[in-house]
């Protein structure tokens, strides 16, 4: 197992911790599951809670929680009007989970739920199937004037349409690759930099010295994560607004 | 069935049993045999293990949908609750502070309304009692101008009546020098009535 710890694809593996299967069907639970268990109680517990005295003057940690609630609740209310707000509790949700299992995942040892495909892709997936059974429900064939953008040339109407439908079809693609990759990358950078420094500090008084540029470099890149980490959520997010806006209003 | 060398490994490392016919769907099996000979050491690259896929998906359910649950039933309202009762409190505090200040500014009008007119009841009571002492100033003037005004007339009549009596004896008087200045100087006698008549000719002249 000494080749593991330096092995930057190491942290992605799935181990069992709860062999179940049901059918010929993998259902174990894993270390996987045993964070998405995590995520969801630590955050569920803190988000009760610090709300739980419902202070009229929040506390420092019910602000936290008001402040997380107003901030999805300005971005939806911004990206999908206030129409979107019977959406909130799903995009808080989505929100609150990713940012939570990005944060999870800068923890030592700890395991990155995101970093698997198939989970952004669930989330992704979520989101455009949502959009696509609102639109179609709310709005009946009238949704499909979201492929047919107004003012435009007849002439230049079947490609403009085909750029519409390819674009909306790539959409769960571009939503669930952006967050898995950002996550996949930023944990392998992290890990081969961290695994210069162990390589190079076995290597006597010079490559401990020169181990001292990818420290630097792996200190860098954990702020920078941190940020990713963030910023990945709450593009997540904000592109689920905009996407649920074009179930909201698809006429443009 | 396709069973890969990397599906057969993790098969027999989780002591999987043989994957029957509802194993995952064969496009899967295939990605992952791609994927499978870079990583022969560890299987599939993890995140594209496709045999990892629907236990995933499960638990990212189970979980996920528990959480939306949760933060709808509960979290959401809640924060909600207390974000509309605080501005509900603040405009409540508004509007009270707002009555509170139109209530100061009516006592104030009302204060000074009260001001104005014991102000005004004053100016009338001092100007009542000035007229009164003004009045009652004048009455006495008039009433002293008048006695003094009688008590001249008075002393007037009684000035002449003294002055009338006195000229009633110069008369007399004069009579009586002219006998006596007649009789000292001329040696005669004049009688009273002759003394008289001449008294009465001078004055006369």
């Amino acid at each position: 197992m000494a080749t593991d710890k330096v092995d930057p694809i190491h942290q992605f593996n799935l181990t069992k911790l709860i062999p179940v299967e049901i059918g010929g069907l993998d259902l174990s639970f894993t270390n996987s599951s045993l964070f998405m268990v995590l995520v969801v109680v630590s955050t569920a517990a803190f988000l009760y809670l610090t709300t739980s005295t419902r202070g009229l003057v929040p506390s420092r940690m019910q602000s936290i929680s008001e402040m997380s609630y107003e901030f999805v609740a300005s971005m939806l209310r911004d990206g999908a009007g206030s129409q979107g707000m019977r959406f909130f509790p799903l995009v808080f949700s989505l929100f609150m989970f990713i940012l939570i299992a990005n944060l999870f995942g800068m923890v030592p040892y700890f395991f990155t739920v995101t970093s698997h495909i198939i989970v952004t892709f669930a989330f992704s997936m979520l989101v455009i199937g949502l959009v696509v059974v609102y639109g179609f429900w709310k709005h009946g064939l009238h949704f499909l004037n979201l492929f047919v953008p107004q003012g435009v040339p007849m002439l230049l109407m079947p490609l403009v349409v085909a750029i519409e439908v390819i674009s909306f079809l790539s959409r769960p693609i571009s939503l669930s690759v952006r967050l898995f990759a950002n996550m996949l990358a930023g944990h392998i950078t992290l890990k081969v930099f961290a695994g210069f420094v162990f390589s190079l500090g076995t290597l006597g008084a010079l490559g401990i010295g020169g181990a001292i540029l990818p420290l630097a470099m792996t200190v860098a890149l954990t702020g920078l994560e941190f940020l990713v980490a963030f910023l990945q959520a709450y593009v997540f997010a904000v592109l689920t607004c905009m996407y649920l806006n074009d179930a909201l209003h698809p006429g443009h | 069935m396709f069973v890969t060398p990397a599906f057969a490994q993790q098969s027999s490392d989780g002591a999987l049993p043989d994957p029957v016919d509802t194993t995952p769907a064969a496009g899967e099996v295939q990605t992952e045999t791609g994927v499978a000979d870079h990583g022969e050491a560890h299987g599939a690259f993890p995140p594209f293990d496709s045999s990892t896929f629907a236990s995933q998906i499960l638990w990212l359910a189970i979980t996920f949908g528990l959480f939306y649950l949760f933060m709808n039933r509960v979290i959401v309202p809640r924060i909600g609750g207390i974000l509309e009762h605080r501005r509900d409190r603040i405009a409540q505090d508004l509007g009270e502070a707002n009555r509170l200040k139109e209530e100061a500014d009516n006592a104030i009008a009302a204060y000074e309304q009260e001001l104005a007119t014991a102000r005004n009841r004053a100016a009338e009571i001092a100007q009542a009692a000035r007229d009164k002492a003004k009045a009652a100033a004048d009455a006495e003037r008039t009433k002293v101008e008048g006695e003094l005004a009688a008590r001249m007339a008075e002393a007037e009549t009684h000035i002449s009546a003294i002055k009338g009596e006195a000229l009633g004896e110069v008369d007399a008087i004069a009579t009586d020098v002219v006998s006596e200045l007649v009789e000292h100087l001329l040696g005669g006698k004049v009688t009273k009535a002759q003394a008289a008549a001449a008294v009465r000719d001078a004055q006369a002249k």
